[in-house]
């Protein structure tokens, strides 16, 4: 073999600790080195080319490079390898800085070390096989779980961009917690009005097929070839046919039965109902568990006002499979309530406030469904109870958030804005009304949050009170607010007409089933983790999936919708090529010495093991194998780790080179 | 005059190797002061004297009427958001007071658990007459409850004998082994 | 069914008829009670408030009496004496060094193992069947507020012993004597505990409240399960101008009405404030 070694003083980094010259030196007289030198900067032009220049005038068959962490410089070395003609798995480097000059002192015994480092990857290298990356084909078109506000901008961007894209929503319309909100913080523009625009684009747009009332069943396969399996709700509805006149849901006689989801409770809607006057697709749905027909077989008055015989009863589940080359998951989220949920012996959310017995005792989404001008009350300011204008309200934040005892430790960030946002409407609703505010801090970091909040106290008049609530009971009609202001180191009670509970933004409740069955992680919260906190804010772990808006952690609308932006525009790179290339350092499988054990079948993170058959002549099966899908494989040995026989090995990190770096030691 | 706000939470670590908990996890929001029954009797709110605890402000929490007139209902630490023990934070900053002579701003309730203490070191359990009588002594205030004591006396809701334990031996110990 | 009995130092002096109410009343509902030999104050408040080695040696020392007893479950029918011994077991459970050093002060170790319950808990093993069963006087039409007070129901964490919040299971063990337990306010509020001798104007303030509200919500009696509460809501009503009387009633003393137990058997006249209002409802005369 002729091996070219080049070892890097990575300027004063590695040439303070390590003697570079005598490291050469040394890796001059290994056995298979036929040339050694060391450089200064080995990542610079010049040294990429001492090494080009070396493959092609010393004839050199290896290259191993002593300097810092492959992490660092690998792909730049690997690349000056294959410029000079080298496949570039015939290269190795050696870490002397993070694993030597950086955590030693000793120059006698860091340059023994670096030494041996370097030898190690000589005799390594020695057993390397040229390889070619593996070659997937992508599938250029998009799969959107969520069809909120994050994920209608998502499905845009990617449609308008030119590829198709499927937007999957659970809900019979998409819309999400945008489309319940009455004003939209800080500019106060009715979030309908700027909402459903974008719902009516997503609707019409030729690229987007919408799925509503439709959920994620199965999600197959790897980055650029995702196989999902969707399963399409029944609406019990035949939406060819259906044209939204809306006859059904008037004349249903199921009236006072079911609580409308949309208006959180606070209304009623019948048996067949469409969500909202603005739903997108204006198609209704029956909720069987009320509708007369289902449970007894008798009514079907909706068939009789149909002119268009849209009513399918038998109507069942149905499922599709879509191929698709990227997922972005915007799936939202839920607030938390403050009722009383038995989790073993524990007792979580609020007794001191009521545990939701009280009526007048809300969320904010049940407020905003009061001031919404297309809500319960027509925008009207009423408590729920009697519907009398309320003349206290008191509003009180951090409910189930920042806190380790009943809620969450964490900061739900978009309470302080909507909560002065609430108070703010009330008062200009209820002139002679009373706002209170009870607040821990305000967290108004937005662009012209501060002022919005501002605003509220000093021109709207609503009293922010500095503490925590420790009690809220009913007494004569009235709702009596135990609390305290830190600042003036006074008690305040109040005995408020309504109170309203900014409580804590949490996960769906299915998301961690929907992540375990996308395939990505969650944190203890259920919110879904993205890839790196500061530099890989909308990927995941996972290749080829992306995460938009809330799903990921608590935030506000605009960030949403540049998080919804960044992850179309990760999947508008993958689709800017037509294969994608992947390392080909993944594991593979001896068929002859395989036993079809299936361990690493069991271990595999990535879900890369199959089974392949092994057949004779005439097709009878002699046995069943496992087969690493090169696609799916991440490289990690796990496999390796277990695998009894040794059967499965990781090319380019077999045994044969572990155990000749370790006696080369 | 200060002008350097240099002083040492001392009693702050103090406390918090009697509870094990530190005075740090109090955020004051003030949960406890809106729901602990006493607060307005008190000279400083519940989270006010966490607070001068946390700033180093020692001797005037330790001076507090707050710590003494805590009745111990475990209302604070049953809803504070951070599960911080403010009740046994209460408990550690009365033996504290007590332990370093600091003076003392409700004498009277001090006078009171001294005797009661002392008649169960006395009988091994609290014998109420003996209480009743030590601490008008202590106290000086003689015509307290004046109207009640002759009803409890014909009811026979208060004994002129104590019941006493066998084990007299035991409790002094354990009164002496604590002291 | 046996169980183990700590009566508590007021059991002799103003608790008097908490304790001969609740043997009268176990009595009929067969229920032997062993009390824990030789035992001695638990510190209450005092030792607690002062001395925190005290206030654990002090319960720790009845613990070990009912271990050596063989005891498996005990009753402490006064809540402070229950939290006290509830929260040293704990205590001692989870701070080792603690158990060291009070094991060493005491000369024996305390073993963990012994079930502690307070009076409801009781009465829940009991079984609400048991008292339907053996009830005389149906107590229907009295509306009864049921008061826990502080000490019973926290900290949760330690009594495990139904909702801090919102507590509910004295109401089910007084719904088995016909009487209406009515939904209201103050169940959990503090009364002023021990601060009856030394700051009497707070337990009259407090306790007034307790008792307002009460009544605001239509009750006939308050029933406590403590001998300060009681001492608290029955003694210092005295003190409260402008007032009309509430009676107060051990649980122990409601339950055995409902029994067909004679008032002045169960002590219901040793009270400060007179029940005969509630009496009257009953059929019976004090």
């Amino acid at each position: 073999m002729r091996i070219g070694v080049f070892i890097c003083h990575c300027g004063e980094n590695i040439g303070r600790t390590v003697d570079c010259p005598a490291v050469a030196e040394a890796a001059g007289r290994f056995p298979g080195v036929a040339y050694a030198v060391d450089n200064k900067y080995m990542c610079s032009d010049p040294g990429q080319n001492l090494v080009k220049n070396a493959i092609k005038e010393k004839n050199l068959d290896a290259v191993v490079v002593g300097s810092c962490s492959p992490h660092m410089h690998e792909k730049t070395f690997r690349k000056a390898c294959s410029d000079a003609g080298l496949n570039p798995y015939l290269f190795e480097m050696a870490n002397l800085r993070e694993h030597c000059s950086w955590v030693h002192e000793d120059i006698v015994e860091a340059t023994k070390k670096a030494i041996d480092l370097t030898r190690i990857a000589v005799e390594k290298v020695k057993r390397n096989v040229p390889l070619e990356p593996i070659r997937v084909p992508v599938t250029k078109r998009a799969l959107v779980i969520g069809g909120g506000i994050s994920g209608i901008q998502a499905a845009l961007d990617i449609a308008n961009a030119g590829f198709e894209c499927v937007l999957v929503e659970k809900e019979p319309s998409i819309g999400g917690h945008m489309s319940q909100l009455s004003e939209t913080f800080p500019t106060l523009d009715c979030s309908q009005c700027i909402l459903t625009p974008r719902m009516v684009e997503v609707y019409q747009h030729p690229k987007i097929k919408l799925l509503t009332y439709s959920e994620v069943e199965n999600v197959e396969g790897f980055i650029g070839n995702f196989k999902v399996t969707i399963r399409k709700k029944a609406r019990s509805i035949d939406d060819t046919k259906c044209n939204g006149c809306g006859n059904c849901a008037q004349k249903c006689p199921i009236k006072k039965k079911a609580f409308s989801e949309f208006d959180e409770g606070l209304s009623f809607r019948s048996a067949i109902y469409v969500p909202f006057p603005q739903a997108v697709p204006n198609i209704p749905v029956i909720d069987r568990s009320v509708c007369t027909y289902y449970q007894t077989g008798k009514c079907q008055m909706c068939v009789k006002v149909c002119g268009r015989e849209a009513i399918k009863f038998d109507q069942e589940d149905s499922f599709i499979t879509e191929d698709v080359g990227s997922i972005v998951v915007a799936t939202g989220y839920k607030l938390y309530t403050i009722d009383k949920k038995l989790d073993d012996s524990e007792i979580k959310g609020y007794g001191e406030y009521g545990y939701g017995k009280y009526k007048d005792v809300i969320d904010g989404l049940q407020f905003e469904r009061i001031a919404s001008a297309s809500g319960p009350t027509s925008g009207e300011i009423q408590r729920p109870s009697d519907k009398k204008t309320p003349k206290k309200i008191v509003f009180i934040q951090c409910v189930g958030s920042r806190d380790e005892s009943k809620g969450f430790s964490y900061c739900s960030k978009i309470c302080c804005m909507y909560t002065a946002k609430h108070a703010m409407l009330y008062k200009h609703k209820v002139h002679d009304g009373e706002a209170y505010v009870f607040y821990m801090d305000i967290r108004a970091g937005g662009k012209g949050y501060d002022e919005f909040v501002r605003r509220a106290i000093e021109e709207d008049h609503v009293k922010y009170i500095r503490g925590r609530v420790s009690r809220i009971y009913e007494e004569n009609g009235k709702y009596i607010v135990k609390g305290e202001d830190t600042l003036a180191g006074k008690s305040i009670t109040i005995d408020a007409d309504m109170v309203v509970l900014a409580t804590a933004m949490i996960a769906q409740p299915n998301a961690s089933k929907l992540a375990q069955t996308i395939g990505i992680s969650y944190d203890k919260y259920g919110f879904y983790n993205e890839a790196h906190p500061k530099l890989r804010p909308v990927e995941v772990s996972t290749a080829g999936i992306f995460l938009a808006g809330a799903c990921q952690s608590p935030k506000d609308i605009p960030e949403s919708v540049s998080m919804a932006s960044a992850a179309a525009a990760k999947s508008l790179v993958l689709f800017g090529s037509d294969v994608l290339e992947r390392e080909p350092t993944v594991a593979h499988v001896n068929d002859s010495v395989c036993a079809g054990c299936f361990y690493c079948q069991k271990v595999c993170a990535y879900n890369a093991i199959e089974k392949k058959e092994i057949r004779d002549r005439h097709g009878n099966l002699i046995r069943t194998i496992a087969y690493v899908n090169s696609g799916l494989c991440q490289g990690c040995g796990t496999c390796n780790a277990v695998c009894p026989s040794k059967a499965v090995e990781l090319i380019g990190f077999n045994d044969e080179q572990i155990y000749a770096e370790i006696n080369a030691l | 005059m200060q002008h350097n706000h240099n002083r040492v939470a001392a009693l702050s670590d103090k406390i918090e190797k009697i509870t094990s908990e530190s005075p740090l996890l109090c955020y004051q929001c003030g949960k406890c002061s809106a729901g602990c029954p006493i607060r307005d009797y008190m000279d400083e709110s519940p989270n006010q004297v966490v607070r001068l605890v946390q700033l180093g402000f020692d001797d005037e929490a330790l001076k507090s009427s707050t710590i003494w007139l805590c009745a111990g209902c475990l209302t604070c630490s049953s809803r504070c958001p951070q599960n911080f023990d403010l009740a046994k934070f209460m408990d550690a900053m009365r033996s504290t007071a007590l332990h370093e002579g600091i003076e003392i701003s409700e004498i009277d309730t001090v006078k009171f658990h001294k005797v009661f203490l002392n008649q169960v070191k006395k009988h091994g359990k609290m014998f109420e007459f003996g209480l009743a009588r030590d601490y008008k002594l202590t106290t000086q205030n003689f015509l307290q409850d004046v109207n009640v004591a002759p009803e409890m006396f014909i009811k026979g809701k208060i004994g002129l004998f104590p019941h006493e334990v066998k084990d007299k031996k035991g409790i002094k110990e354990i009164f002496d082994k604590t002291d | 069914m046996k169980i183990g009995y700590y009566p508590g130092c007021s059991s002799s002096g103003t608790g008097k008829e908490y304790d001969i109410s609740l043997r009268k009343v176990l009595n009929l509902l067969d229920v032997q009670l062993e009390e824990l030999n030789d035992w001695s104050c638990c510190g209450a408040t005092s030792a607690h408030a002062t001395n925190h080695l005290l206030s654990v040696a002090l319960p720790a020392r009845n613990l070990i009496i009912a271990e050596d007893q063989k005891l498996s479950e005990v009753v402490a029918p006064c809540a402070a004496c229950y939290n006290r011994l509830i929260v040293t077991q704990h205590e001692l459970e989870t701070n080792p060094q603690l158990e060291k050093e009070t094991s060493e002060l005491l000369g024996k170790s305390v073993r963990s193992g012994i079930s502690i319950i307070n009076i409801i808990e009781l009465f829940v093993h009991i079984g609400k069947e048991k008292i339907t069963e053996k009830k005389k006087n149906d107590l229907k039409g009295i509306k009864a507020a049921c008061y826990y007070g502080c000490l019973l129901v926290r900290p949760f964490n330690i009594t495990h012993f139904d909702d801090p919040e919102q507590p509910s299971s004295m109401e089910k063990i007084i719904s088995a004597t016909g009487a209406q337990a009515i939904d209201w306010n103050y169940k959990i509020e503090c009364c002023g505990g021990a601060h009856s001798f030394a700051h009497k104007e707070i337990v009259v303030d407090l306790s007034r409240k307790i008792i307002d509200d009460a009544r605001l919500h239509g009750a006939d009696v308050i029933v406590v399960a403590c001998p300060m509460c009681h001492s608290n809501l029955d003694m210092r009503q005295r003190a409260m101008k402008n007032h009309q009387e509430m009676p107060i009633l051990y649980l122990s003393e409601f339950i055995g009405l409902s029994l067909g137990i004679e008032p002045k058997e169960l002590g219901i006249g040793l009270h400060f404030i007179s029940s005969d209002s509630l009496l009257e409802k009953v059929g019976s005369k004090e």
